[in-house]
């Protein structure tokens, strides 16, 4: 992409105007960014919604919020964190390979993140598992006994992280459908706006982590 | 090119073939169905939408002849529950909300900025098809499961929770609408950020777009609230997660605080465009430019802004504190600043005008007129003491039905009778229009005026019965909808009728200012030959005439 | 009044080399350290507004750089800002019903 590419656009408009009725080649970076974060923000005000719940509950019910959270590992929490900041990491450097040209280690580094992303839900699965071998899941037998507080802390818990294992799937396919593009080479070191929204996305998803760890994990 | 922004009365020049008839890969139902382009996108929401709204019309009418007696009349208490609920929304969430947007915002924005189409051209007919995903799951939850939703279009917990009807695959329908509808915001604003012809600034952008742009915003950022909240009600009654069931530790105010902090700005969503549709109208008819053309620009914007502010007012008898109950009757009442700058300039603009009344000016003179009572009687509402006194009583309803209807519908009527040559390329008889029109007013202040007094007097909302106190005001609502439903019958004939036989259509039968009347009616399949440079206001009526005159002097 | 101009620098973040972003991982990972530790170390009702203040630096690197916000044309700034507003609004005013409602 040239740098003054507000220049380059609308000399496509008058181009095209005259060339190819009913077609719409267009490229425009800087609207697909956009297009992406407007998107972004949908998420961050879909988990907005939980946090509005979240804190609600955290206001009225607080002690059981200190109670129910002793249950949550620190420790897998932390080491997701930890993997999810490294993929994040490895993205970005993804973007600076491909664009210095270098498409093997562009997909090296995607590859990782890719790893990355499994680790994550991996160490979901078994921390889900544990927790509902113990009983504590909706309407489980030990959740049953516990107070109110508790049984919303852990309704939220299991909505607020399944819902980021979900967005951690959607990252994982939307990175991999950008890694076959590169493959290919429909996505290069001058056309990759793609990537970078991709990219945009796996940041928004460990934003979200980044404010779930301590809101989950960290009550003391 | 120098005068693009002016309405140059171009006749086809037969080099472009309009958008109907132009070639494209898809052959018959294809090109309609796999189409990108966004003037037939627009006249496919158009057509479903119009199908929708007259089924939903169909059971509101069913509902009065109900309550044309004490008594079951018609039909039984439950059959009357599902009538209401999906009424409210069918009529919400398939018609008013995206209405305006998706068809107009679709087919004229575009034209309007300057642009041969949308940004995400795709994304746009991916709208399309989750808007109708959504429209059938809707559709497929009456017949389907233990019955048809009961809820009411506000799907309250816990009854919500509770009942054994179809509630799940309803909510689901309107999470998929509430996607429908993100997509389209996140759409148009990347296109009136990136899409502009040269020389369109934000401030020489038709108030249209301004409308189309604020909604835009709502859409994208009040939506996914609503979205997350219908998924936790699934939940709630699929796994019983426990976060508004009150049996298990929930807060049922607290879905209450979510659905409104959505469901009150949609209310924005819907009136926005149709604010814009207004303004434009009115600019045209009364020939000369827009009073107040920031103001109202900016009004949209703060309307938009303060539309998040007061979701409260709906809950004010729910058992919220009364400190938030006296912070959000102070804000509702500052919805009705700029909603007050916008109609004041509206009137101003007619002031000393060359008034032409058309049919699209008629219809759009009925909004101020019932508009103004619908908002007044919403400052009754915003009132705590009186408020307590009026909720859940018909005067909300008809207070509902003036803003909602008369805002929106009438509008929606509008835009279509002022942009129907542009869309068509025919014209309608201006006379039926005008009496279709009157007759629907009529009508339309028959059915819900009453409302007012019955429901101050104490009639409660959603009940197929009532005392027989109440009856002549029923009676007159009643009669009142047969009226409206006429003129609405007459006025679609009469759509029809036009596109059928109608004359065929100049580019700029109104001579109106704006870009999407310098292009064939109607338009080509890009919009533009070649993307016009703009110099000029978008209501800047002199050059209009300049080119005229050069127009006539050539011939 | 063309509020979404941009000119010349829309790519800039590009000239950035590795460097830069794993100097930002690292800083990240620190963060986590400290909020895991601080969080052991009773601190009463500043625990949560410690944890959030952490959070928040966490996202502001990652959104500046990760993200390219620091360098990309001011209107996704104002786009963001607006974004945040709102959703404080929400939570705001929710509050003024849940802290002074009589139980």
């Amino acid at each position: 992409m040239s740098q003054n590419s507000e220049v380059v656009v609308h000399q496509e408009h008058v181009h095209e105007a005259h060339a190819h009725v009913g077609e719409h080649v267009h490229r425009d970076d800087m609207g697909s960014k956009m297009g992406m974060w407007l998107f972004l923000f949908t998420e961050v005000l879909l988990f907005g919604g939980m946090f509005i719940l979240y804190a609600s509950y955290r206001f009225i019910y607080s002690d059981a919020y200190k109670v129910a959270a002793a249950e949550l590992d620190t420790y897998i929490g932390t080491i997701n964190t930890i993997i999810l900041l490294a993929s994040s990491c490895a993205v970005v450097l993804g973007i600076v390979a491909l664009q210095r040209k270098n498409k093997g280690l562009c997909l090296g580094f995607l590859w990782f993140t890719q790893a990355c992303g499994a680790a994550f839900m991996v160490n979901k699965y078994f921390e889900w598992t544990h927790k509902i071998h113990l009983g504590i899941y909706p309407k489980g037998p030990a959740l049953a006994d516990m107070s109110e507080g508790e049984v919303v802390f852990f309704g939220l818990y299991y909505v607020m992280t399944g819902l980021h294992g979900l967005h951690i799937i959607v990252g994982m396919i939307f990175i991999g459908t950008i890694m076959v593009m590169i493959q290919k080479n429909k996505i290069t070191h001058d056309n990759y706006q793609k990537l970078e929204n991709a990219g945009l996305y796996w940041h928004l998803v460990d934003v979200i982590w980044i404010f779930l760890f301590p809101l989950f994990y960290l009550i003391h | 090119m120098a005068n693009g922004s002016i309405a140059v009365p171009a006749e086809p020049k037969g080099k472009l073939v309009d958008f109907y008839k132009q070639e494209s890969k898809h052959k018959g139902i294809w090109s309609w169905l796999l189409t990108v382009d966004h003037k037939r996108i627009g006249l496919m929401y158009l057509l479903v939408m119009i199908g929708f709204f007259l089924t939903a019309m169909t059971f509101g009418f069913l509902m009065r002849l109900e309550m044309l007696t004490p008594g079951a009349t018609i039909m039984k208490p439950q059959t009357y529950n599902t009538l209401f609920t999906l009424h409210g929304v069918i009529m919400v969430f398939l018609f008013i909300i995206p209405g305006v947007p998706a068809v107009f915002g679709n087919f004229i924005m575009p034209i309007q900025i300057g642009a041969k189409d949308v940004i995400f051209p795709r994304l746009n007919l991916l709208s399309w098809y989750l808007y109708i995903a959504g429209g059938i799951i809707a559709l497929i939850s009456l017949f389907t499961g233990t019955g048809a939703a009961d809820t009411g279009w506000t799907f309250y917990v816990p009854y919500s929770i509770r009942t054994t009807t179809n509630v799940s695959l309803t909510v689901f329908a309107a999470f998929v609408l509430g996607f429908s509808s993100i997509l389209t915001g996140l759409n148009f604003i990347t296109t009136i950020h990136r899409m502009r012809a040269p020389g369109m600034t934000f401030f020489k952008m038709p108030l249209f777009c301004w409308g189309i742009y604020g909604t835009a915003w709502i859409q994208v950022l009040a939506t996914p609230v609503i979205g997350i909240t219908l998924v936790l009600v699934i939940l709630e009654r699929t796994l019983g997660i426990g976060v508004f069931d009150p049996a298990l530790g929930g807060d049922p105010l607290l879905y209450q605080h979510l659905f409104w902090i959505y469901s009150h700005p949609a209310v924005y969503i819907m009136i926005l465009p149709a604010m814009g549709v207004v303004s434009d109208i009115i600019a045209t008819f009364s020939r000369k430019p827009i009073f107040g053309y920031t103001p109202i620009a900016m009004s949209t914007l703060a309307i938009a802004l303060v539309g998040y502010l007061v979701w409260g007012h709906h809950m004010f008898s729910a058992g919220t504190s009364d400190t938030s109950n006296v912070i959000f009757s102070l804000l509702t009442f500052l919805v009705a600043i700029p909603t007050g700058v916008k109609v004041f300039n509206w009137v101003a603009s007619l002031y000393r005008g060359s008034i032409e009344v058309t049919a699209p000016m008629l219809y759009a003179l009925c909004f101020i007129f019932v508009f103004s009572i619908g908002g007044l009687t919403g400052l009754v509402l915003g009132t705590l003491n009186t408020d307590i006194h009026l909720t859940d009583t018909y005067f909300v309803v008809a207070h509902f039905h003036y803003v909602m209807f008369g805002g929106m519908g009438i509008l929606f009527f509008a835009s279509l009778h002022y942009w129907f040559p542009k869309m068509f390329g025919r014209m309608y008889n201006e006379k039926v229009a005008k009496l279709a029109c009157i007759i629907f007013v009529i009508g339309f202040n028959g059915l819900y005026f009453p409302m007012f007094i019955a429901g101050y007097l104490g009639m409660p909302r959603r009940y197929y019965d009532y005392l027989p106190e109440f009856q002549v005001y029923h009676v007159i609502s009643t009669v009142g909808s047969w009226i409206m439903i006429s003129g609405i019958l007459l006025m679609f004939a009469n759509l029809l009728r036009g596109l059928r036989q109608g004359a065929v259509a100049p580019a700029n039968p109104w001579d109106s200012t704006t870009l999407e009347w310098t292009v064939p009616s109607p338009p080509p399949m890009e919009n533009f030959e070649e993307i016009p440079v703009v110099t000029k206001g978008p209501y800047d009526r002199e050059g209009l005439i300049e080119s005229k005159v050069k127009h006539q002097l050539k011939h | 009044m063309d509020i979404d101009t941009h000119k010349a620098e829309e790519h800039e973040a590009h000239a950035h080399g590795y460097g830069i972003y794993v100097l930002v991982f690292f800083g990240l990972l620190a963060l986590t350290a400290v909020t895991v530790s601080v969080a052991g170390i009773n601190l009463g009702s500043l625990t949560l507004t410690v944890a959030l203040v952490i959070a928040t630096i966490k996202t502001c690197l990652v959104a500046n750089y990760f993200m390219h916000v620091k360098f990309d044309t001011p209107i996704f700034k104002v786009f963001i800002a607006v974004c945040i507003v709102i959703f404080a609004t929400m939570i705001g005013l929710t509050f003024f019903d849940l802290i002074f409602r009589t139980p």
